[in-house]
């Protein structure tokens, strides 16, 4: 039989049908992680186009076929373009935050300009989502512990299923 | 050209000779069994994971993080042939401990947040770059000799 650790009380999952509780098919943000979150996006969103943009530079120098979706951009560091583009993933993962109890209602129109404009291939939320874990943990070291990890990498998996669940 | 190109070999060598190799295998391991909790599956007799703060001080977890990074630390210096490197262990994962190859690229991810964690803005663009390369790597040595 395979034990999987349990958690303590502080991280209970949500039982499903309750408010809060997302649909049966996605995971969702306990009472705690969404805490860990909204705490450390105040201090995020101060600095959040550097952080929007450095993820995405950290992208395309790691994963450099991500950078096939953006032929007419100059994705040079530093380019007003990337700082324009940065600012904007910023600002659509803020309003995530500030919609935390329903990602998929604040993010319903980018979900689907990425279905039906941008056909972003699934793979490379994930590669993005790696990005933004790595330049929150660089910039915010001590607030990014194992529990803040695991929030962040839950919600910006939330964050990518809701932006590719109108492709098909 | 090798596999990784002579600046990024500087850019990995610089950084992980700063690197508290024992401290971080701990850290590296303990965080891949909080964040992915599916990988304790492979640790069942390592005792109480019941929550982050079990599991990241968790002695056992601590010991094994420690032999795991070391053993990357080792394939490090065979950088230009990390399949020669893990064959052995390679067969090991697969023949003796039955690991799923996706667990090396999700710990080698979770390797790269802990140094981004403990090197703030030296661990850049440039040099995650190189770490993505060397981790890729080491999980596809490690995959290498599955059958």
């Amino acid at each position: 039989m395979i034990m999987e650790g349990s958690r303590g009380a502080s991280t209970q999952r949500p039982v499903l049908g309750t408010p809060g509780s997302s649909s049966a098919t996605t995971m969702s943000l306990t009472k705690a992680e969404k805490t860990i979150i909204l705490s450390m996006w105040g201090k995020i969103s101060t600095q959040a186009d550097a952080v929007g943009t450095q993820a995405l530079e950290r992208l395309f120098a790691s994963y450099p076929q991500t950078k096939t979706y953006f032929p007419h951009f100059d994705l040079r560091p530093g380019s007003a373009h990337l700082r324009t583009h940065g600012a904007k993933v910023a600002a659509a993962l803020g309003d995530a935050v500030k919609s935390i109890d329903n990602i998929a209602g604040a993010l319903s129109k980018l979900s689907e300009m990425h279905a039906y404009v941008l056909r972003v291939d699934p793979v490379n939320f994930k590669l993005l989502s790696h990005c933004l874990l790595v330049t929150v943990a660089s910039h915010f070291p001590a607030d990014f512990t194992a529990d803040a990890h695991t929030a962040w990498d839950k919600f910006l998996s939330i964050v990518s299923c809701v932006l590719t669940e109108k492709y098909r | 050209m090798g596999f990784l190109t002579a600046e990024e070999k500087g850019l990995v060598n610089g950084l992980w000779g700063k690197v508290n190799v024992d401290e971080v295998g701990g850290e590296a391991l303990g965080r891949l069994l909080v964040v992915y909790p599916w990988t304790q599956r492979f640790f069942q007799s390592f005792g109480d994971l019941s929550s982050a703060d079990a599991i990241m001080g968790n002695s056992k977890v601590k010991a094994h993080g420690k032999k795991v990074l070391n053993s990357f630390s080792d394939g490090l210096k065979n950088i230009d042939d990390l399949k020669g490197a893990f064959a052995k262990l390679s067969e090991l994962h697969c023949d003796k401990l039955h690991v799923d190859p996706e667990n090396f690229r999700l710990l080698g991810n979770v390797l790269v947040c802990v140094l981004a964690h403990h090197f703030g803005h030296e661990f850049n663009p440039q040099v995650q770059a190189a770490f993505q390369k060397v981790v890729a790597g080491v999980a596809s040595a490690l995959a290498h000799r599955y059958h």
